[in-house]
């Protein structure tokens, strides 16, 4: 873990300024440091996470997703359609058809991107305005109340009752979240296709010669993000029963923030799940230091654009915090940081 | 037919042809098992696209006939290339900054659709083997952006040796190299020969090229003009043989003692980097300033513009003291600089000739308005693509598309236009061929013959030696000596330098 933080200074510095801004909320208010509140955290963020690893994939390898958003409005719209038709289904085939679903819009992403050699936020724009224009179309703007039982129905992991007699419990969502945590670590960090999906978006010319299979690449890392997206879909209509078209719409652009607070490069090559966690905890406490605290829910947005805006300006400023780890360890050596 | 054993590759009728341009016309090349082989020709004469051919990054045209090791070769890929042993170093390297060194040497392993684990801790154990082998050690867990260039370098040969390279291209590897670095690579080259392998050597240093290989392929235009042993071949000989055209290298230093000082620097102090720096450069004389890295000759260039401001001392420009807090301030007094690092500093690739020629006097453009006269403009931009003898289609094409040379005028072009008094040129011809560097020098000289004081900063003795009037000689921050280049010779000279 001390390697790891000190070979990637962005998340080092952000779990520091976490801790503090967790310490420092438990200590002003009561209400933070509870289970309660800790479990609505996470239920309240998995899918935001289920989405931010999934693009961190597609950052990883050098390009940017805009719309993954609305592609699990797609995949929610046009599963509970097709659910519907063949008698409702269950979990299996849900996951089954979200996966299915959300790995074809992201290679249709990946197909135009390397077919006509666009940049990706130029494509991604692009299938952003299709995707969320043919949803609006076909289901002019209706939402959809009537959903199998399973998919609507709560599941919990985890239940706890307070003292006071409160329960508070963690939602599937929580669980889902956690594996895909565990499969995209294990993809971008483990395999050889994780370490090319990294050197391409580093160097994409010294990844072509050196034999990389750029097509291959394309597809691995918006296949995924599609994935990720069509898994994160399933789950938020999970926690809000219903699937309402236009309900994602503008939610990339938070998960966007957060995995690039996070210590993702724009530009490719550099971004770990670990960050991912970090970024969206990040914004999401917060957001629910804030509410705890009292403050006017009108100045959330504000005061979550200016932390970003101060996060991720002064990310690229030198502080030597490597030291941090001498004083514990005296043999180490001294990390890279940079 | 020859022995299988006794060449690491063959190749025969190699031509290519992209779009209209007939890259590769029908080339042969031969390397011996062990051997240094050289491939010489000027920017654009085929050779990155042979290697490109070789390594199977492009496929050659029908009639091709390539055997490596013995083995004739029908289709290639870059994944094919280097299980057959052929590995090579690109000029930009081709690495990955954002990863460690260990991964960066181990990387090719990882390559492929299939999936399996990345197997880090096998890499980094064979990683530290070969690194033992070169005799080099480097940190495996650094981040290969934190590592000087050429480390960089060490590790994209270790790169290469890590998959066995038997035959092992290396593209201009000494181009972004100080002398001492090259000299420390050039051992490398000379141990991995010794052990068998065969290595192709592109550069565009004559010297070096006559030092480490054993023989040279010509390749001019994309034919091939043939191949020579390096013994007694002579440095002009093989330029002439690349160009096409004879070279004349003789002294062209002139007695400028009588010339009015256009720079007059005092004492000229800053901690660190340079101290008690005095010298003079007389209207129209060029004055060289030779050393190595570190030597304090490029931030002293940075203090005369106003990158940095010096701590003690005097700069009088035309008898009036200036002290220049920006690059403005220095353009506006009459001082141009033309910098080291041409192609990321000196130009904005994408935009047109015009534009990057202009860029530096927009506010004299100005007409009706206060907007750009497209008038004004042009003439200045014809008039100087015309005395600087730019070859380009028209001035709207963007610079990319012009050769080394051809933009290192652009870039003269650009701070000509602000009619200096003095030019300061940073090692002007790094990773310009033979036949531009003449061209550039030609320039130099005409400007010089105009009036303009010119200092010439670089780290190659000969190209000072033989284009300046007087060589200052830097290290440790400070001015050693004074040399005539009539009075010196360049061997003289090098060992006063690198002793």
């Amino acid at each position: 873990m001390r390697k790891f933080l000190t070979a990637n200074p962005v998340e080092l510095r952000l779990s520091v300024v976490l801790l503090i801004l967790i310490a420092g909320l438990s200590l002003s208010t009561d209400t933070f440091l509870t289970v309660a509140n800790i479990t609505s955290l996470l239920n309240n963020n998995a899918v935001n996470l289920i989405w931010a690893v999934g693009l961190l994939v597609v950052l990883v390898a050098g390009g940017i997703d805009i719309s993954f958003a609305v592609a699990a409005s797609v995949v929610q719209y046009v599963a509970a359609k097709f659910l519907g038709s063949v008698g409702g289904g269950n979990w299996f085939i849900g996951f089954l058809t979200a996966s299915m679903l959300g790995i074809g819009l992201g290679l249709i992403n990946a197909a135009l991107i390397h077919r006509f050699r666009v940049v990706s936020i130029v494509i991604t724009i692009a299938t952003f305005n299709a995707f969320f224009g043919l949803l609006m179309f076909f289901s002019s703007g209706r939402s959809i109340y009537t959903l199998p039982d399973w998919w609507t129905k709560k599941i919990f992991i985890f239940e706890h009752q307070s003292a006071s007699g409160v329960w508070s419990e963690l939602n599937l969502s929580v669980a889902v979240m956690c594996v895909c945590l565990v499969a995209t670590l294990f993809l971008i960090r483990w395999t050889n296709i994780g370490r090319q999906l990294y050197a391409f978006g580093d160097n994409a010319e010294g990844a072509r010669r050196a034999g990389v299979n750029i097509a291959l690449m394309q597809a691995v890392a918006f296949g995924w993000c599609g994935l990720m997206a069509g898994i994160g879909g399933l789950m938020q209509v999970n926690i809000a029963k219903e699937v309402v078209p236009n309900a994602l719409y503008g939610r990339e652009l938070d998960v966007l923030a957060a995995v690039v607070l996070g210590g993702a490069r724009l530009g490719g090559g550099r971004g770990t799940v670990f960050g991912c966690v970090l970024g969206v905890m990040f914004v999401a406490i917060t957001q629910n230091g804030l509410n705890l605290l009292g403050v006017s829910p009108f100045a959330f947005q504000m005061i979550i654009g200016a932390t970003i805006l101060v996060a991720i300006s002064t990310s690229n400023m030198s502080f030597d915090i490597s030291g941090l780890f001498e004083h514990a360890n005296p043999t180490g050596k001294k990390g890279v940081s940079r | 037919m020859n022995t299988p054993n006794e060449f690491a590759l063959q190749m025969r009728h190699v031509s290519k042809r992209f779009g209209g341009v007939q890259a590769l016309d029908d080339v042969s090349l031969e390397v011996k098992v062990g051997e240094v082989h050289c491939l010489a020709g000027e920017n654009g004469c085929g050779k990155s696209t042979l290697i490109k051919i070789v390594t199977g990054v492009h496929p050659p045209e029908h009639g091709a006939e390539i055997s490596v090791f013995g083995h004739p070769v029908a289709a290639y890929s870059p994944t094919l290339a280097r299980a057959s042993g052929i590995a090579v170093i690109w000029q930009d390297l081709a690495l990955f900054p954002h990863m460690s060194v260990a991964e960066n040497i181990g990387f090719d392993e990882m390559v492929g659709a299939k999936p399996h684990l990345a197997n880090l801790k096998s890499i980094r154990k064979r990683a530290q083997a070969v690194m033992t082998r070169l005799g080099v050690s480097l940190d495996l867990d650094a981040r290969l952006n934190t590592l000087p260039i050429a480390e960089r370098q060490v590790v994209a040969i270790a790169r290469a040796l890590i998959s066995d390279a038997r035959l092992i291209f290396m593209d201009e590897p000494t181009a972004s190299l100080t002398q001492s670095e090259t000299d420390a690579l050039l051992d490398i080259v000379r141990t991995l020969s010794a052990n068998g392998v065969a290595i192709v050597f592109v550069s565009h240093r004559l010297a070096e090229v006559l030092d480490i290989a054993e023989r040279v392929t010509v390749v001019r235009d994309g034919r091939m003009v043939g191949v020579y042993p390096t013994k007694d071949m002579t440095q002009s000989r093989l330029g002439e043989l690349m160009t096409g055209s004879s070279l004349e290298s003789k002294v062209s230093a002139r007695d400028m003692s009588s010339a009015e000082a256009v720079l007059d620097v005092v004492g000229l102090t800053r901690r660190d980097e340079f101290e008690d720096i005095s010298f003079t450069v007389g209207r129209g004389e060029v004055v060289g300033v030779i050393g190595l890295i570190g030597s304090g000759r490029t931030e002293l260039a940075h203090a005369l513009i106003g990158m940095s401001q010096p701590e003690a001392g005097t700069i009088r420009l035309n008898n009036a003291s200036i002290s220049p807090r920006s690059i403005r301030d220095a353009i506006k007094v009459g001082i141009a600089y033309v910098s080291e690092d041409r192609l990321s500093l000196g130009l904005v690739q994408q935009q047109s000739i015009a534009d990057n020629a202009v860029v530096s006097v927009l506010s004299r453009l100005l007409g009706y308005l206060g907007l750009i006269s497209a008038s004004k403009k042009s003439n200045l931009v014809d008039d100087w693509i015309e005395r600087l003898a730019v070859k380009i289609g028209t001035s709207k094409d963007a610079v990319s598309t012009l050769s080394g040379g051809n933009q290192q005028r652009v870039v003269l072009a650009k701070w000509l236009a602000t009619e200096p008094k003095l030019l300061i040129l940073d090692s002007p011809t790094v990773g310009v061929d033979v036949g531009a560097r003449a061209g550039i020098f030609k320039i130099v000289r005409q400007l010089a013959e105009q009036g303009i004081a010119i200092l010439l900063i670089s780290d190659e003795v000969t190209e000072a030696y033989f284009n300046s009037d007087r060589i200052l000689h830097m290290a440790d921050g400070r001015i050693q000596s004074e040399y005539n280049p009539i009075q010196t010779t360049v061997a003289a000279l090098e060992e006063q330098i690198y002793a």
